[in-house]
C-alpha cells in the first residue's frame, strides 16, 4: 500500500512541479494546490498506513491507529486553504491592476541599477 | 506565573484582535498599538530576568505532559530573542504613526503588525516542531498582508512571487516534518532530540537536516535560496521593511541554529560542514550584492544576506564560544537592521528617490539625521566600542582557533567591505553639496527620528555594556551548545 501511495504523492509533486513552472498564474495557484495535497499525502503515508482501530482506551484491539498524522494534516489542509484564498483574491487583484497576468511580465527591475 | 512565557504572545494576539474592531478609529488604535507593544517590551524583560534566575521555563499547552501535547519552551535564547522583537516592534509601530496614511492605517495596518509579533514570538517560543510550522504560518499570512497592504503595483507583483516562494517552503517543511516523524515517532522537539540520538548515525537523518536546511534557509536567505529576497523586501515601505528585515530572516536563522544545535549533531562532519560552506558564500555574495548596488535600499537588503552568513557561520563552528558569538550577533544584528531601514526610510521620504546618485549633501540640513547614521553604521560593521564588535570577535577568533581559516579570514574581510558599502551611502548621500528636494518640507523628521535614536541607543549600550549583556548571551550559548539542559528542562527527567 505504502508503494502505491508513493506513486500517488510523486505524480501530485511533479504535476505540482509541471504546473508552477508555467507562466499562467492561474496554473501555478492550481499547482501550489497540488503541491499542498501531495504533502498531506505523503504525511499520512509517514505516519504509516495501520489497519487498526481508533485509538480509544475502551477499545480492546491489538493494534491502533496513530491518530497524531490525522490531527497534522487537518491543521495543514486548514492553512493551506487560507493561504490558497488569499492567493487567488491577491491574482484577481494583480490582474486587474498590472493588466495581465503572464508572469514572464512581471520580472521588475526597479533598484537593480 | 507558570503561565508567564505565554504572554508576550497572548499580548500581541489579543492587540491584534482588538484592533479589528477599532482599525477605523485611527488615533484610538495608535494608542492601542502604541501601549500594548510596550507592555509587551516590559513582559518580555521580566521573562528574561526570570529565566536568568530561575533557568529555562516551560509550559505545557492544557496541561498535556510534554512529549505528548505541545510544549512552549523559553530558554535564554528564545527569551532575549523575544525581548528583541518586541523592542523593534514598538519601535516600528511608533515609526508608522508618521509614515503610514491615514488611508492605510484605516484597513488593519496595526493588527496585521500585531499578528506578524505573534508568529515571530511563538517561533521563537515554541518547543514543538509542527507548532513552530504553524508560527511560520502564523507569521508569514500576516507578512503577505503586510507586503502588500497600500496595493501599488510593485507591491502586488512582488506579492505574488513572495507567496509563491513561500507557499513551496511551507509544503517542503510539512514534507520534512513529515520524514522526521516517521523516523522518530515525536513532534516535541526536546524528545526528537532524545530519540535522534538514541538513532545515531543514518542517511535518512542526514537527508532531514539538509531538508531542514533549504527549509529554514529559503526564510532566513542563505546562499542558493537567497534569490527571491532582494525583489521582495525592495517593495514595502519603509516600517514594513524594518520589520521584515529585522525579524524574518532571522526566525530563519533562529530555526537553523535550534535544528542544527539540537536535532542533527551525529553526522557533524557532513551536516555542520555544508552549513559553513553555505554560510561562507552567503557572506560572499551579500558583499558583492552591497557593493554593487547604487540603491540604498538594495545595499541594506543585500546586507541582511552578509548577515546572515556570519551568523550561521559562528553555528557551524560549533564551539561555546562562537555559539555565544552568533547569538550576541544575532541580537545586534535584529536592532541595528531595523535602525538602518527606519533611518532609510527618512532619507527616501525626504529626497523621495533611493537611488544614492540623486542624494547628496543632507548632513548640512539634517545633522542629527547624519549622525545617526553614522553611529548605526558603525556599529553594523563592529568598530569596537559598539553592538556588533564582541559577536563577530567571537565568531572570528573561534574560526580561527578550530583551523577554517578560509571562513574566519573572509568574515574578517566581509566586516571592512560591509563598512565599506554603508559607508558609500554616507560619503555618497551626507556629503557634497546640499540640495533642495521636491517635498523635503511635509516630512516630520525630527519626530520620525524618535524610533531609530531608541534603537541606536540600545545597540550602543548593548556594545558598551558587554560586560553587563555577556552573562546573558552566555547563559543562551550554554544550552545551545549543551542539549541535555534544554531536554532535561522540557522532559523533566
Amino acid at each position: 500500500m505504502e508503494i502505491v501511495m508513493a506513486f500517488v504523492i510523486g505524480i501530485l509533486f511533479m504535476s505540482a512541479t509541471y504546473l508552477m513552472l508555467s507562466k499562467s498564474l492561474l496554473r501555478i495557484i492550481v499547482g501550489t494546490g497540488l503541491l499542498s495535497h501531495g504533502a498531506h499525502l505523503l504525511i499520512l503515508t509517514m505516519g504509516g498506513l495501520k489497519r487498526g482501530t481508533v485509538p480509544l482506551l475502551d477499545e480492546k484491539a491489538s493494534a491502533y491507529t496513530d491518530p497524531i498524522p490525522q490531527a497534522l494534516i487537518l491543521t495543514a489542509i486548514v492553512i493551506s486553504f487560507g493561504v490558497t484564498a488569499f492567493f487567488l483574491v491577491l491574482a484577481y487583484r494583480s490582474y486587474q491592476e498590472l493588466g495581465t497576468d503572464n508572469m514572464e511580465r512581471l520580472r521588475g527591475t526597479e533598484g537593480n541599477d | 506565573m507558570i503561565n508567564f512565557l505565554i504572554l508576550p504572545i497572548l499580548i500581541p494576539f489579543l492587540t491584534g484582535i482588538l484592533l479589528i474592531f477599532f482599525a477605523k478609529n485611527v488615533s484610538l488604535s495608535r494608542w492601542i498599538a502604541g501601549i500594548s507593544s510596550f507592555i509587551t517590551i516590559i513582559v518580555s524583560a521580566l521573562l528574561v530576568q526570570k529565566v536568568r534566575v530561575d533557568g529555562i521555563q516551560t509550559l505545557d499547552v492544557s496541561n498535556w505532559q510534554a512529549p505528548f501535547g505541545i510544549t512552549l519552551v523559553s530558554d535564554m535564547l528564545s527569551a532575549l530573542l523575544v525581548l528583541t522583537t518586541s523592542i523593534i516592534l514598538f519601535t516600528c509601530v511608533i515609526y508608522s504613526f508618521k509614515t503610514i496614511s491615514k488611508e492605510q492605517e484605516r484597513f488593519y495596518y496595526y493588527s496585521a503588525m500585531n499578528f506578524l509579533a505573534v508568529g515571530v514570538i511563538g517561533a521563537f517560543t515554541t518547543g514543538d516542531i509542527f507548532n513552530l510550522f504553524v508560527f511560520f504560518e502564523v507569521l508569514l499570512m500576516s507578512s503577505y498582508v503586510l507586503l502588500v497592504h497600500g496595493g501599488s503595483k510593485i507591491q502586488l507583483r512582488e506579492s505574488l512571487k513572495y507567496i509563491l516562494v513561500n507557499v513551496i517552503s511551507s509544503a517542503l517543511f510539512v514534507i520534512t516534518v513529515a520524514y522526521l516523524y516517521s523516523v522518530v515517532g515525536t513532534l516535541n522537539m526536546a524528545h526528537i532530540s532524545v530519540r535522534l540520538s538514541e538513532i545515531g548515525e543514518s542517511g535518512i537523518v542526514t537527508v532531514i537536516a539538509v531538508l531542514f536546511l533549504i527549509v529554514f534557509g529559503l526564510k532566513g536567505a542563505i546562499f542558493p535560496l537567497y534569490f527571491w529576497m532582494p525583489g521582495s523586501y525592495y517593495a514595502p515601505p519603509a516600517p514594513i521593511l524594518a520589520l521584515f528585515g529585522a525579524l524574518l530572516t532571522k526566525v530563519g536563522v533562529y530555526s537553523i541554529m535550534r535544528t542544527y544545535t539540537l536535532f542533527f549533531l551525529n553526522d557533524k562532519d557532513f551536516t555542520h560542514q555544508l552549513l559553513g560552506i553555505l554560510a561562507i558564500i552567503t557572506v560572499i555574495v551579500g558583499v558583492i550584492g552591497a557593493i554593487a548596488y547604487s540603491n540604498i535600499k538594495k545595499i541594506v537588503i543585500y546586507n541582511i544576506i552578509v548577515a546572515v552568513g556570519v551568523i550561521l557561520f559562528g553555528v557551524a563552528v560549533m564551539t561555546p564560544e562562537s555559539l555565544t558569538g552568533s547569538v550576541s550577533y544575532l541580537i545586534h544584528d535584529m536592532i541595528i537592521k531595523a535602525a538602518l531601514f527606519l533611518l532609510i526610510g527618512i532619507i527616501i521620504a525626504i529626497t523621495g528617490t533611493s537611488d544614492l546618485r540623486k542624494i547628496s549633501g543632507l548632513i548640512k540640513r539634517y545633522p542629527g539625521l547624519g549622525w545617526t547614521f553614522f553611529i548605526a553604521a558603525l556599529a553594523l560593521a563592529g568598530i569596537p566600542p559598539l553592538s556588533g564588535f564582541i559577536g563577530k570577535l567571537l565568531i572570528v577568533q573561534e574560526g580561527f582557533k578550530e583551523e577554517h581559516y578560509w571562513g574566519a579570514g573572509i568574515v574578517l574581510m566581509s566586516s571592512l567591505l560591509v563598512l565599506f558599502s554603508i559607508m558609500k551611502i554616507f560619503i555618497n548621500g551626507f556629503w557634497g553639496t546640499p540640495q533642495a528636494y521636491k517635498d523635503e518640507e511635509a516630512v516630520p523628521v525630527r519626530k520620525l527620528l524618535v524610533a531609530p535614536v531608541i534603537l541606536v541607543i540600545i545597540s550602543v549600550l548593548y556594545g558598551a555594556g558587554s560586560e553587563f549583556v555577556l552573562p546573558y548571551i552566555s547563559q543562551a550559548a550554554e544550552t545551545l551548545s549543551n542539549p541535555s539542559i534544554y531536554i532535561e528542562a522540557v522532559l523533566k527527567e
